[in-house]
Order: structure tokens, then sequence, then C-alpha cells
């Protein structure tokens, strides 16, 4: 019998969740046209939840080496402050983003030194930059909450492209230019080989410190992308809480999406999906009038259920309960 | 006949091995020394009793929490929760004593028991069924902050007299006045100093950060151990809430939103290896301290940020982690 | 002779797919050092392990001092007297000596320990070895050596009755084994016994009274140290008869006129693993390395892969200078390698069969010239079809194939790399008969492909079956070679027993 592909049961999650909105809220799902822009809850959920969805992008790959990035929302918080600056100063958009997605670049190339070439675990590699990643976006904001007055650069998140939110085609975009990069290169195979097992990939020839760096400054880009399209959301850059739990729900997005924590195979898909249903969560919370500071709960309960059941253990006892009943 | 080891002969060579063997611990020592100095020196009025017991009781509730993680760290492990708990437990008593008029003691140990019980069924969950701590400890710090917010949205003052009493409490020795904060600060520290190096369950769990294989072999009780220092961690956390609420004379939910990354930067400063195994109470009692400087420093300077702590923890946590990564290097 | 302390009956252990142990009979005596002696899959460590508690066994008694006992976890074994120093020396490298030693018995009063009372204990566990060193100390800036008195300190702290030396002398210099041996003798004069698992034949000779020989799980016999020989020892070992011949090297086979050697190794060496060694290995030829377990044979090609850095030795390429510092540099060079630990460091178990077959291809490319699809599906098509392997199609997960065909996907790997040198570590371990035979076959294709290949083993008609000489290993050295006429069992057993040395 063939597997199921590992991106079903957050699908069928996914699924089961928008049902149930659409059962209870009979406007869930309805999408009207004003001015030639597709509008409704469906069109909010992709394009709040566009941001994580590129967070993810990029985690999946970290923890499919094996390791996490906890650094990514401070990371987010010193590309928007590097982008509202350079826009401040009277730079063009181009460069702009392209010094905001540098920066991320460039905290993922230490990220990258610390554990692929240092040794030093992933957790406590990426504490450093978790830690110090904010102060460092309010040096250079200068501690104030910079205004973006920039038609352009609001575009990126709010804009519309053919009827469509904008935000969520750009992140759509960069999900199928990573999946062309990793499965048209042999890159994604490195990648699983090196997560899988890395003594045997060693052994196999491969470059097992360069594909864990790359992973890692794949994940600063990603970030730095995100962190631009957050400013741009709120038309400012907030040092202090751009970012807020970004780190949180990417990896939350990625195991739930079925890309296992302890690395190997991964699938960006998953990531994408699991980022949505996050998304619809918090959205479910709001729509049954839970206050925003309480809709984390449910997300640890998920955590929680999702991991136990990924975990050895229990994978072993429902194993052993299925021979049982096919018995 | 006895052959003595030239490498281990202990002797008048003694001042030496020991600072050999505490390096990290001398670091710490020298780095808080000069920090103290030289914001002595820079800053008028630094070098002053009032700013030292104002150490201690600026960062009673960090302390307690870094005092807890050191042995949650100790043992390899990592909780991403104690900020959430400290929220959730100041909401928690300030909300059972403001608005349902129960007792304050009551109140307390209701408190400490939930934080203990949260420790332990994390705990629970990591060691039985191999689960990572730094994800269940974060899933933890979503429920805790959640729950905290779910009580009640916005922070309550306390008009409790105990509370008045407490707040208003100072001991006198010389010319330093102790507040109750710092007074339960120390006492916390001096616990966890006896915990960590004078007791069984303090050294299993430095047994088994350091090599979790062995600690099985030699009979350690594991599960005990692990289960254990999540439920003290709590039980710390949530006494810092409590310390909290002294503190700032209310309860709010948000309270120690991103404590649990200073706390462990403590610890890590302190000279506790984070992947478990190797450290040192007085270490994280320094840690805390060249914390409180640098944020005094920083108060007294006037021109600099709030935001550059972020910078300066950052960069000492980059310092320290490097250390020991040489250090443990050089040692095989 | 001194009653028996330890007496254990028709040990009986399974684990699925294998029988570990049938009918095993042990006897230590008090004040006596007895040896445990066995190849691989010979039973010893699931014996010991029986022994100290990790696995209760399936079947038999075990006796300490008459009473009978079932230990179930180590920590009830130490409790019963039986105590065990590890290879890897288990202790807390981070503790001190003193902490080491006393760890989960701590003196101590309502939980608060007396650490004047754990030094004195550590230093009273010490003397009694008759070593001084300072209980403070961090366990882990002591060399090996010295870690593992701390850990036989530990043991006799315990009261224990039984000491069972697991490898220990694996990673420790002749003075440190003279050291060790004095400490087991006193122990000895104790009345402790000790059980001395071990692989060094000399050792055994130098320091045992008894010793017990395993072989697939059964018990082949237990001998008075003095009273067997060495090639008897080796032949029992092996399961091989032994006849009374003597080692005659015979004549070596007729070589044509030489080509130059595909790869040569000179003076080839490296601390703990192997002594200065030369070899070299010629196109279209199978040679083979043997020698006892533990005897080097990985470490050699570990080394000549360039997994581990030598500390010595200089390596030739097709007669052209190389440097060799990592898996990717010897793959540049044409070698491949295929290890004897399939599951830690050959497949990549979640991987499908065409990813594991083609990963060590795809490294040689680079990420950027990535094999189009329908060229990995040829060449896994050509492969599983060559080899024969038996997988219900290309993207099976290489974790649901049987031994013999995940190692078979091992060797396509290595293959279609085009490689001229290939270095197979015990190619044939753990597979069943059948597929035993097949991959012997491709061996002597490869051969007539034009491959230099190394041919690691541990069986001895493997060995002479397959390959045209054979260079043995001897407690980490290179004690000779054979070839042609003397490539025969009996002059194998020679050298590996050293008996060939007068």
């Amino acid at each position: 019998m063939k597997a199921r592909a590992p991106v079903f049961w957050p699908l069928v999650g996914l699924a089961a969740l928008v049902l149930l909105n659409a059962v209870f809220e009979p406007g869930f799902l309805k999408v009207t046209v004003l001015n030639g822009h597709l509008f409704g809850v469906p069109m909010d959920i992709l394009t709040q939840g566009s941001r994580t969805m590129l967070v993810a992008l990029g985690m999946t790959l970290v923890i499919a080496t094996g390791g996490v990035d906890l650094s990514v929302g401070s990371v987010m918080a010193v590309a928007g402050a590097v982008s509202a600056v350079m826009l401040q100063g009277g730079h063009g958009l181009a460069l702009a983003l392209a010094a905001a997605v540098g920066a991320g670049v460039l905290a993922g190339g230490a990220n990258g030194t610390l554990v692929a070439r240092l040794g030093v675990q992933p957790i406590v590699a990426t504490l450093i930059l978790m830690v110090a990643g904010r102060g460092v976006a309010e040096l250079i904001v200068g501690g104030q909450v910079i205004i973006i007055a920039h038609d352009r650069f609001e575009y990126l998140a709010n804009g519309f492209l053919l009827g469509l939110p904008f935000a969520p085609l750009l992140v759509g975009a960069c999900y199928l230019a990573t999946h062309l990069l990793l499965r048209r290169t042999a890159l994604g195979l490195f990648v699983e080989a090196v997560g899988d097992n890395e003594t045997a990939s060693r052994f196999a020839g491969l470059a097992a410190a360069r594909i864990k760096a790359f992973a890692y400054i794949f994940c600063g880009g990603c970030a730095g992308l995100a962190g631009v399209l957050a400013a741009a959301n709120i038309r400012a850059a907030d040092a202090y809480r751009a970012g807020e739990n970004a780190e949180l729900d990417a990896i939350f997005a990625v195991v739930v999406g079925g890309t296992a924590l302890s690395g190997g195979r991964f699938t960006v898909l998953g990531s994408a999906v699991g980022a949505l249903l996050i998304q619809t969560l918090t959205t479910t919370m709001y729509n049954l009038g839970v206050p925003p500071a309480v809709a984390p709960v449910p997300k640890a309960l998920l955590i929680i259920g999702v991991t136990l059941l990924q975990s050895d253990k229990v994978g072993r006892w429902l194993g052993g309960l299925r021979r049982r009943a096919a018995a | 006949m006895n052959r003595p080891h030239p490498e281990t002969a202990a002797g008048p060579a003694a001042l030496r091995t020991i600072l050999r063997r505490q390096l990290p611990l001398v670091a710490t020592a020298l780095i808080f020394a000069a920090l103290f100095g030289t914001a002595g020196f820079l800053y008028d009025g630094f070098f002053s009793v009032r700013v030292a017991t104002g150490l201690l009781a600026d960062n009673a509730f960090l302390g307690i929490t870094a005092v807890g993680m050191t042995l949650v760290i100790f043992s390899g492990g990592i909780d991403l929760s104690v900020g959430a708990v400290i929220g959730f437990t100041s909401i928690f008593t300030a909300t059972l004593v403001e608005k349902h008029g129960v007792a304050p003691g009551v109140a307390w140990l209701a408190a400490l028991a939930l934080g203990a019980a949260l420790g332990a069924g994390m705990g629970a969950l990591i060691h039985c069924f191999t689960l990572p701590p730094f994800l269940i400890t974060l899933a933890g710090m979503f429920l805790a902050r959640g729950v905290g917010f779910w009580i009640n949205q916005e922070s309550v003052g306390i008009t409790h007299p105990v509370y008045e009493r407490i707040s208003g409490f100072e001991l006198d020795v010389g010319r330093a006045f102790f507040t109750a904060n710092a007074l339960i600060f120390v006492a916390v520290i001096v616990a966890g100093y006896v915990v960590a190096h004078h007791t069984r369950f303090g050294r299993n769990l430095l047994a088994i950060g350091g090599n979790e294989q062995s600690a099985l072999l030699m009979g350690l009780p594991i599960g005990a151990a692990k289960i254990g220092v999540y439920a003290v961690n709590g039980f710390c956390a949530a006494l810092a809430g409590i310390v909290a609420t002294f503190y700032t004379g209310s309860g709010n939910p948000s309270m120690g939103v991103g404590l649990e990354l200073d706390s462990i930067a403590i610890v890590v400063i302190g000279g506790t290896l984070l992947t478990g195994g190797r450290g040192h109470m007085l270490g994280t009692f320094l840690g805390v301290l060249i914390f409180g400087t640098i944020q005094a420093a920083i108060l007294f300077d006037g021109r600099l940020s709030a935001w550059w702590m972020r910078i300066v923890v950052g960069a000492l946590l980059l310092v320290f982690i490097l250390l020991q990564r040489f250090f443990l290097r050089k040692k095989r | 002779m001194n009653p028996a302390l330890l007496e254990l009956r028709g040990i009986g252990k399974k684990f699925p797919g294998v029988v570990a142990l049938a009918g095993v009979d042990f006897t230590v005596r008090a004040g006596e050092t007895h040896a445990l002696l066995g190849e691989n899959g010979a039973g010893k460590s699931t014996l010991i392990k029986v022994l100290t508690g990790v696995h209760p066994a399936d079947a038999g008694e075990i006796r300490l001092d008459g009473r009978v006992i079932r230990p179930d976890s180590p920590r009830e074994a130490e409790e019963l007297g039986i105590s065990t120093v590890y290879q890897e020396v288990n202790l807390v490298p981070s503790l001190s000596v003193a902490e080491n030693i006393t760890l989960g018995r701590q003196p101590g009063r309502a939980g608060f320990l007396n650490w004047r009372a754990i030094r004195r204990r550590a230093r009273t566990a010490l003397a009694r070895l008759e070593i001084e060193c300072d209980v403070d100390a961090e366990l882990g800036s002591l060399s090996v050596a010295l870690q593992q008195m701390v850990a036989i300190a530990r043991a006799l702290d315990t009261a224990a009755k039984l000491l069972v030396l697991d490898e220990p002398t694996a990673s420790l210099d002749e003075r440190e084994v003279a050291e060790l041996f004095a400490v087991m003798r006193k122990l000895r004069g104790d009345g402790l016994g000790i059980v001395f698992v071990t692989h060094f034949l000399d050792q055994v000779y130098a320091v045992t009274d008894r010793l017990t020989v395993l072989r697939n799980g059964q018990l082949v016999g237990e001998f008075a140290t003095a009273e067997l020989s060495r090639l008897d020892l080796v032949g029992r070992m092996l399961g091989r008869e032994v006849t009374a011949a003597d080692f005659s090297p015979g004549k070596p086979a007729e070589r044509a006129a030489r080509e130059q050697p595909v790869l040569v190794a000179r003076g080839l060496a490296r601390a703990g693993a192997i002594a200065p060694t030369d070899l070299a290995l010629h196109a279209g030829e199978v040679a083979g390395l043997g020698g006892l377990l533990g005897s080097g044979r990985t470490e050699t090609a570990r080394l000549l892969f360039g997994i581990d850095t030598a500390d010595a030795g200089v390596f030739e390429v097709q007669g052209r200078p190389a440097a060799i510092h990592s898996p990717r540099d010897a793959i540049r060079l044409g070698l491949a390698f295929c290890s004897e630990d399939r599951k830690a460091e050959g497949i990549l178990p979640n991987l499908s069969v065409r990813e594991n077959l083609l990963v060590a291809l795809q490294g040689k490319r680079g990420a950027l010239r990535a094999l189009a699809r329908a060229e990995q599906a040829q060449l896994c098509d050509h492969y599983i079809r060559a080899l024969r392997i038996k997988t219900a199609d290309a993207e099976t997960p290489v974790k649901n194939l049987s031994g013999g065909n995940q190692q078979k996907v091992l060797l396509a790997r290595w293959l279609a790399t085009q490689p001229a040198v290939i270095i197979l570590d015990e190619p044939t371990r753990g597979i069943d008969v059948g597929a035993k035979q097949e991959i012997e076959q491709l061996v002597a294709k490869l051969r007539d492909d034009g491959l230099a290949v190394l041919f690691i083993s541990s069986e001895i008609d493997e060995v002479v079956r397959n390959c045209s000489r054979v260079l043995v290993l001897r407690e980490r050295r290179l004690t000779g070679e054979v070839s042609g006429d003397g490539l025969t069992s009996e002059n194998l057993m020679h050298l590996m027993a050293g008996t060939h040395e007068g």
C-alpha cells in the first residue's frame, strides 16, 4: 500500500477547520468583488498568513537539516527597520528591498557559521540573534517607530494584482521559486540526506557543513523578506513588535505541516498548509470572540497534540493498535 | 605503595588548579568586577550601597527565575515558559485577592501549586514521550500566557494591606536597606545553591545533563529528576510572579514577556553550559548582577536607550558561547 | 580451585529475528581472571548485558555465590555485587572524580550531601587500587586510562564481588595496559572475580587464568589459559579445525609484469588505530584485509578513505602523490567505501532506493548539475536489475528493504560513481546465504571489469574464496601477507594468531 503524502493530514485539518467555520458562520467563505479586487475572509487569511508562510518556508529548510532558527522574529524586525531607514533616506525601493533582504541573509550567514563551522547547537546559536536582534533593530530606527509613507512599498503587503491580494501572490512565487531551486537541482536531495543521516551523507561525499550553512542563509533571507512585508503591512517599522512570535508560528507551521523536527524529508507545501491552518485557527478564535491574547492557547494544544502523534512511542502504540485491529 | 599521577596531584598548586577548573566562573566574576568598576568610574554615585542593594531588589524576580532555569539547564533541558508563568501568576493572584477577596496566603499557595503542576506536566511529556523540551515548554508558554489573558485582559492594581506592608518592608543592615524582594531573592539563591551543590537531586541533574546514558547505567532516577526539575522551575517562576506583584503593586498578564530569554542569557553568562552537565549556582548569581549592572548603568547614563541592553546581552551571550565552545574543545 | 562465584547455566536470549544466545554456560571463580572471547555475532555483549541486568535472559539461570539472582536493571546488578566498567567509560566527564565514584550513593543526611565523607570514600576506593589522584579533579580532564581506574574504583565502592571489564584496553597504550593489569592482579588477590572481555589475544595470555569462547551465540568451551595454544584458540573462535600443519607461505601467485598500482599508501599510521602500514592495490585484483575483531581493519579503511586523518603516511593515486583529507577528496580521486555499519554510516533510511542509489554520484557532480529524471530512472533500473535488488519500486524508503538488499543498494551507490578503487568492509555481514553468493559474484565481476577491490572480512573462508592475496592485521599492525599457494585458511589463522613468528 502506498504511503499517503505527509501533507494529507494537515490538509484534512485545514479543511475540517474551514468547514467548521463555514457551518457556524455563514459568511465565512463569502468572497466579494469591490473595485475589481477580491475581498473576504479567505482573502484575509491568505494575506495575513502570507508572512508566516514565508518564514515557514525558510524554517522548513533549517528544520530539514535537523536544526532550528529561533532568530527569525528578530531578523524580521531588523529587516523592517533597514527598509524603513533606507526609504526615509530617499533611496529607491529596489535598493531598500535589497538591503533589507540582505540584512536577513547576513544574519543567516552568522547563524550558519556558528552552527555549521563552529558546531554550536542550533538552539544556542540562534538564541544570540534572537536576543540581540531587536536591539539592533531599535538601534537602526533610533528607538522610534518610523512611519513609511511609500505607496509602492505598501503595495507589497496591501496591494492587489489582477484582483488578487499581492502578498500571497508574492509568497506563492517564492514557494514556486524555492520548489524549482530545490527539486530541479540536487539541493533538495542534499538537504534531506544531511537531515536524514548526516554521517552517511558525509561518507557519501556531500559537503554537509556547506549545505547546513545554506539552509540558515536561506532562512535568514526569507525572514528578511517577511520583515519587509510586515513593515509594509502596517506602514511602519516597529522594532519592538515586528515579528512577534514569528519563530514559534513558523516552527509550528513546519511541524504541523508534516516535516519532522528531527530532520530529513521535508515538505514545503506542508509548511504552507500548516501556516494557513494556524492563521485559520487564529481567525476562528477571533470569530468566536476569543480575545486575541488568549488565541495562543489552542495553538499550544495543537502543537502538543501533533508532536505527541509524531513521537516514536505514540507511533509504536498506534501501530500496535492498528495491527490488533487488523488481526 | 601509592602512585600519584602528576596531572592530578593536589597541594601547593591548589590555587592554580582551582582557577583552571572554575575558569568560566572566574571569567564571569572578573567581568562583573570590570563592569561594576567601569560604571562606578564613569557615573557619579554608582559606587554606592544603594545601587548595590538596588541590584538585588530590581532584579529579584528575574533572578529567581534564573535559579530555577539553572537547574533545568543543568539537566540538559530548557524552559521557555517562565515569563508566561510570571504573567499568569501575577494576574491570577491579583484577581483572586482583589476581585474575589481571597486571602493572599491562600492565593500564593494556589499559584505556587499551579506553577509546579504546569512544570511537572511539561516535564512528564518531555520525559515519557521523549519530546523536545524547547517545543513543549514553548507550548506551555502559549498556554500560560493565554490563560493569563483569559483571566483578565488588563492589569489589576492590588490594594490589599498585606501587599502594602510587604512592599514597604525594609531590613536595615548598617547602611544597607534590603527590601522584601531582595531578601526573598537572596533566600532563593541560597536555597538554589544548596540544592545544586549539596543534595543528591542537584548532583543527579548535573549527571543527567553531562551524560544521560551514563546516568542511566549508573542507576540514577532519571524520570523523577527530570519531572522534578521542571516542577521546581515552575514553582520558581510562580514565586517570581508573586515577587513581581510586590514590585509593581499590581498583577499584569503581559508581565514577563521575553523574560525567559533574559533568564537563559543570565544562566549562560554565569558559566553554565547550555547543553547541560556543567555549571555553578554562584555563576548564575553573578550573571544576575552583571545583568542588573548593565541595566543600572544604562539608566544612570541617560543617553543610552533601553534597547542597548538587548545588544549587550546578545554580545555577552556570543562571547560566552564561543568561550564555552573553545573551553570544551581544549578538554578533549 | 576456588569455589564458583558466578555460574550461568543454559542462558538463552532471543531478539526479533535473531537468536543471540542459546544454552550458554559461563563460570567464574573467586580470585580468578576469566576472559570472554568471541568474534562478531558470538554473543559476548549480549551475555554481559544479561549478566548486568540490561536485558533479562529468556532461559537459564544465574547464580551468584550459590544464590539464584535475576537482575533486571544495572542498578540492581550493582547492588547484588556485579559491577561493570565499559569501554566508553560510562561516567560523567563534567563531574569530579569523587562525585563519579559515589554518584547515586553519596553519604549524607536528610538528603544533604557530606562532601568530606564523599572525598574520603573516593580516596579509600582509589587507594585500594594503589592509585592516588586529586579526587576533586574533573573526570574529563584525566587520561582515558585514569578514567577507567576511576570507573573501577566506583565499581569497588559498591562492594563488588564480580568485576566485568568490557574491552578496557582498547584506548590504552602499553604502559597503561601494564598498570591496568597490575590493578587486576591485586584485585584478584583480594578475592574478586574478574571477567575480562577483549579481543587482544596477547593480553588474554598475559593476565587471565581461564577463558571461555563463544561462537554464533553458543558455547564453544571453557579452558585454562595455560593449556590452550594460540592457534587452537583462534581455531575455536573461528569454528575451524586446526591441523598440526605449520605456517608455510608457499609460492606467491604469478603476477604480470607490474602495471603500477592504482592506490598506494606508505607508512600510514594513526595513534590508537594502526601502526605504520604499507599497502598497494592493483586494478583487476581483489586484495583481502583479514584479521580478528579489533585488529585495525576498519580503522585502516577509514584512513584510506579520508574519514579519519592519518598521523603519518603518504598516498599515491595512479602513480601521482595525492592528499586524502576527507571522503570528498577520496571520491574525487576515484575511491569508494562501503562501510561495515550500514545503519549508522551507510543508508539514508527514510529516503528512497533511488535517492540512496544516486546520492554519491550526485554529490560528485555537484548540486547544480542534477541528473535528469529519465537518466535517474535509467540508472536505477540498470542497477536494480544488475544487482538483483528486491524492492517494490525505486521509491520505496530504503529502511523497508532487507539487510541484503540494503547492502546491494549501497554497493550500487558506489558503482554508480564508477570508481577505480572500492573498499568493501564486511559486505556480507548480516545477509542471508543467497544474497551473500550474489554479492560475491558481483565482487568477481568488479575485478573482471578492472576495479581494484579491497575486501575486508572476518570470515576466513570468504576471504580465501574471493581474494587473490590477503594482508593480515594483528593487534593494530600488519603482520604478514599471503597469496597464491600460500593463501590457505591454515596460514591465515597462523598469521592471526601470531604463531607464524616462530
